[in-house]
């Protein structure tokens, strides 16, 4: 009786392993949703400036389909020719811990949706909504901040820094606090 | 009966082999490569039938003769063991003769497809995407270099080399009727050599599989007199043709203004994406999404409103779009002859 249910055990364990991650090939076609405007100044009334927050955030971010989707389309679209693979040149680095507009997925996907002043452009009618998100999935990866399972490994040419599934978290340098 | 038989099998075989004719067929060449390969092919097969029959009746001799039982087991025949001797030694040196032989005829074929560019008049850098090919022709002067996709015009009775590379997966490059397969291999230059004797429209395809799009990645070979390829590259390397219509103005606004811009080039435009086909002549060409669908209003339509529907998984997202938008998109397109 007993090896059988260690059996039976196993067989359930195994089947676990069969659980896969959702890839979404057909995303939604929209343009520019979520039409929350974007802050221009961080002066706000009562001095505590809402934070945005967008149910899409969560599904994108630990999703391996989205975040190398993320990594192809920032090649693509050229967002080296500012940031310079997330070390910063023309514009700010991606890599670091500093965030100007803070860290959250919605910030960065209002980053690149609606531009921000000095300098990024807006992307609202060029990149549909979903390709959005998955490049703020991406940049948030150049910190560290996406989980190592889910994040791209390493490119077939030569690369400007580790895989961003290697990345240390900017924040903490990898090191406990 | 048994005649009808065979007149039936004798023409299931010719029908058979009819499908093996037409614009994609190793066994219906139409350059130097694929008849050298061609003429390989059948004779390996005649000659391999010839040995597979004859092993197959030396198999069946022994099997219908009746068993004759020695009389005195142990006592040595030597004649018998020496005919023996003598027969496998044939049947060794004979399949050594041939597979030599084989191997000889191989390496000559070889030979001669190595030297069909050596003296090529026209060099095209074919780069394999995920799922089309970009085609790129090379010019000693800069302005006369020509960026396409999935359609490679050729002179015809010339032979033209191409060098084969891909920026993602690992993609073959197979037009049958003219050449063998070789693949595309991302940060590596592979050299083939191509010539068609006569005028007319090829067809190749991706033979590594290479995604969820493998079966449809095609492309042709379309090979023209001198004349008429030297009138179609100049065609070619002049800027698009400007909108004729309101309408087809319309569509150029909202192409520049929408995604497609991100990643499509149109010459004599803002739109320089290099990243997906360059669509300054693309009413111009047969087909839409490498061989995909036929080039037609409708199809571009189609195309547009739901790539992904027609080529799921394929990198051309699907972008919202009204109806008039969309009309107006694919009147301009329809125009970029």
């Amino acid at each position: 009786m007993r090896p059988i249910a260690a059996m039976l055990l196993l067989a359930i364990l195994a089947l676990a392993a069969c659980q896969r991650e959702e890839r979404d090939t057909r995303p939604q076609s929209a343009l520019g949703s979520g039409e929350q405007p974007t802050p221009v100044t961080t002066l706000e009334p009562g001095g505590q400036r809402p934070s945005p927050t967008d149910n899409k955030a969560a599904s994108f971010e630990a999703n391996a389909f989205h975040l190398s989707e993320g990594k192809r389309l920032f090649g693509w679209f050229n967002c080296s020719g500012c940031h310079a693979n997330g070390g910063g040149g023309m514009g700010p680095a991606l890599m670091d811990e500093k965030w100007i507009y803070g860290s959250s997925m919605e910030s960065i996907h209002a980053t690149i949706r609606d531009g921000r002043p000095n300098g990024m452009p807006s992307f609202r009618d060029k990149i549909p909504d979903d390709q959005i998100w998955e490049l703020a999935a991406f940049v948030r990866s150049l910190s560290g901040n996406a989980p190592s399972s889910a994040a791209p490994s390493r490119n077939d040419d030569m690369m400007a820094h580790p895989s961003e599934n290697r990345m240390p978290d900017a924040a903490t340098l990898g090191k406990s606090p | 009966m048994k005649r009808l038989a065979s007149i039936a099998f004798a023409t299931a075989i010719a029908l058979f082999l009819q499908g093996c004719a037409g614009w994609q067929s190793a066994l219906d060449p139409k350059g130097p490569a694929a008849s050298e390969l061609a003429w390989l092919i059948w004779f390996f097969t005649g000659l391999c039938a010839v040995v597979w029959v004859l092993v197959m009746i030396a198999l069946a001799i022994p099997l219908m003769m009746r068993s004759r039982v020695r009389a005195e087991p142990l006592v040595l025949d030597a004649g018998a063991d020496s005919r023996k001797l003598r027969v496998v030694i044939t049947a060794v040196g004979l399949t050594a003769v041939i597979l030599v032989g084989l191997t000889l005829l191989s390496f000559f074929a070889n030979r001669t497809l190595a030297a069909i560019g050596s003296d090529a008049v026209l060099t095209i850098r074919v780069t394999g995407h995920q799922w089309w090919w970009e085609v790129r022709y090379e010019d000693a002067t800069p302005s006369r270099i020509l960026t396409t996709a999935n359609e490679i015009h050729i002179p015809a009775g010339e032979p033209v080399r191409l060098l084969l590379t891909s920026t993602d997966v690992i993609h073959s490059f197979w037009v049958p009727s003219l050449s063998g397969k070789l693949d595309l291999i991302p940060g590596r230059m592979n050299v083939l050599d191509i010539k068609a004797d006569k005028p007319g429209v090829y067809r190749g395809q991706c033979a590594e599989f290479c995604g969820a799009q493998h079966a449809n990645m095609g492309t042709f070979i379309i090979a023209e007199p001198r004349a008429k390829f030297d009138a179609w590259w100049n065609d070619q390397l002049q800027p698009a043709a400007e909108p004729m219509s309101d309408e087809a103005k319309a569509g150029e606004d909202l192409f520049l203004k929408r995604p497609c811009v991100m990643c499509h080039k149109i010459g004599g435009t803002p739109a320089g994406g290099t990243v997906a086909p360059d669509l300054t002549h693309v009413a111009s060409r047969q087909t839409l999404a490498a061989g995909t669908l036929r080039m037609s209003r409708g199809n571009l339509a189609a195309w547009i409103a739901d790539p992904q529907g027609v080529k799921p998984g394929s990198h051309m997202p699907v972008v919202q779009l009204n109806g008039d938008e969309l009309n107006a998109i694919v009147a301009y397109l329809e125009g970029l002859k």
